[in-house]
């Protein structure tokens, strides 16, 4: 029974919020809108959830002295501090202009979360520098694609272009090269063809899992081996 | 001698000079001209359409990672709809994004309110904050936006507010706004009310996540896109305002030129080594 009522309830559930897509009256509709608005519900308890097993995992490689225990100790001390602040002493006014709360999240959270964004250009450079090679014919189409789009959508692209190509001595028709319309050209029709493939096929692989789920043969979503 | 040089050079000489092309057009910034693209006069156009004095639903799907990007067209946007007079609604979908939007509605709303213009919280636009549920949240707001969101991120009952006396539903929107950083986002909004609730809508994004979108553009989902700061700068030029994206412009050029130098001296290194290895 241990499966089968999960099982049940997925197809019941599954079978009722699909037609409710289809379906505009009220015996299908109704239950249709209140299962979604316990969706919601079910996502917040996701938070609670993921806090307890935050502090499980942390704690447990704190006592057992992991090599980054004082990182996981760090997390947990910005955790408690956050919690308690937001739940007992700024309480339903946690996000107001003057709370702890959100001098925290000014002045804690922005910052880190930011640099941990900004730290990708770093990274990209190097890993352009370092990863990407031209080993095949493929790959050398990607990386011309790549640089055309790349400079020819910032304005430098055009300025450089310009400052090559705008030459009294060259022919006419050279003149007006430019890397904007050559890397709009490149994002409107090469691009988006591959784009529309991968999201129609992402499209029907989801209608066949969403399907699969529903009359129970896909499973895996019970934990388990099968 | 110089290619051997290149190829085993540090990888901190290559974060400081990408530091340096960053921080110096900041500081000392070049102008270079900004050339508004289709996708971004139709975002201009699709929002300049928008009855004016209409209520707006503006959905800032962000966090502070995202901020530097998709701010400064969360305020040229808000400018454009306040200019019109419309009244804005925002909501946010990413947990820790709610915050950095009300900085961003605050201000713009400053800004007005500086020039004689009395903008007021609650009646003339209102932030109902962040809500858990992603897909299940926007469905949720098509059978009625207060039911949503109860309350607004101050804690008003939503209901209580002036704004939401003529909000009900999607139907109440002429458009949604949609600025996104990915997951939720514009594709979520695109197949969840778009398609379902025949909401009109544009969308601000992120770079990296734009040519995703494109389809979308083109099929008339989406009837404007702006993609990353580029986006956002041209955005700025046709809205004639210098912003922080046009500012932004002179440093992510020389980035973009910095990394696609890298590609290229990263290759010579590689095919010179090839050659090398199989004259040898």
């Amino acid at each position: 029974m241990k499966r089968e009522i999960p099982l049940f309830l997925t197809a019941v559930i599954g079978a009722i919020v699909l037609a409710g897509f289809f379906v505009p009256h009220p015996y299908v509709s109704v239950p249709a809108d209140y299962l979604q608005r316990c969706a919601v519900i079910v996502v917040a308890f996701g938070y609670a959830l993921g806090g307890a097993n935050l502090v499980q995992v942390n704690l447990e490689g704190i006592l057992r002295r992991h090599p980054d225990w004082p990182y996981k100790l760090v997390l947990l001390a910005g955790m408690g501090v956050t919690l308690v602040f937001g739940l007992f002493v700024d309480r339903a006014k946690f996000q107001d202009p003057g709370t702890v709360s959100l001098w925290i999240y000014d002045h804690v959270y922005v910052p880190m979360n930011s640099t941990m964004f900004a730290l990708l250009a770093l990274f990209i450079a190097s890993a352009a520098f370092r990863a990407f090679r031209v080993r095949s014919a493929e790959a050398a189409l990607l990386a011309v694609s790549a640089l055309v789009v790349m400079i020819g959508r910032v304005p430098l692209g055009d300025a450089v272009m310009a400052g090559v190509f705008d030459h009294p001595g060259l022919p006419e028709w050279m003149r007006h090269l430019r890397l904007e319309p050559l890397q709009q050209w490149i994002m409107d029709w090469p691009q988006n063809a591959a784009k529309r493939a991968i999201l129609i096929g992402a499209a029907m692989g989801v209608m066949a899992t969403g399907l699969r789920v529903i009359l129970g043969i896909e499973r895996s979503y019970l934990g388990g081996s099968d | 001698m110089a290619l051997s040089a290149l190829e085993r050079i540090d990888r901190r000489w290559i974060f400081l000079v990408v530091g340096l092309l960053v921080l110096v057009p900041l500081l000392w910034p070049i102008g270079l001209p900004v050339v508004p693209t289709t996708p971004v006069r139709q975002y201009h156009d699709a929002i300049a359409a928008i009855p004016d004095g209409s209520t707006v639903l503006m959905s800032c799907d962000y966090d502070p990672a995202s901020t530097p990007e998709l701010a400064p067209m969360t305020e040229t946007s808000l400018r454009q709809l306040w200019d019109k007079r419309c009244k804005v609604v925002v909501t946010v979908l990413w947990n820790g994004g709610a915050a950095v939007v009300d900085q961003s509605i605050e201000k713009v709303a400053d800004e007005y309110r500086a020039r004689g213009v009395p903008l007021v919280d609650g009646v003339d636009y209102v932030n109902l904050g962040y809500k858990s549920g992603n897909e299940a949240v926007m469905v949720l707001m098509g059978q009625g936006i207060a039911s949503a969101f109860p309350r607004d991120q101050r804690g008003r009952v939503t209901t209580q507010l002036p704004i939401m006396r003529t909000v009900t539903d999607y139907s109440s929107f002429p458009m949604l706004v949609n600025i996104s950083a990915g997951y939720p986002g514009t594709k979520e909004w695109v197949q969840q009310v778009n398609s379902r609730f025949h909401l009109p809508m544009v969308s601000g994004c992120t770079a990296v996540s734009a040519p995703e979108f494109f389809p979308y553009l083109q099929s008339g989902q989406l009837r404007g896109l702006l993609g990353g700061m580029a986006g956002a700068a041209e955005y700025e030029v046709l809205r004639k305002e210098r912003g922080a994206a046009t500012s932004g412009m002179d440093a992510q050029s020389m980035a973009h030129l910095f990394i696609a130098l890298c590609i290229v001296a990263g290759n010579v290194v590689h095919w010179t080594r090839r050659r090398a290895g199989a004259s040898a």
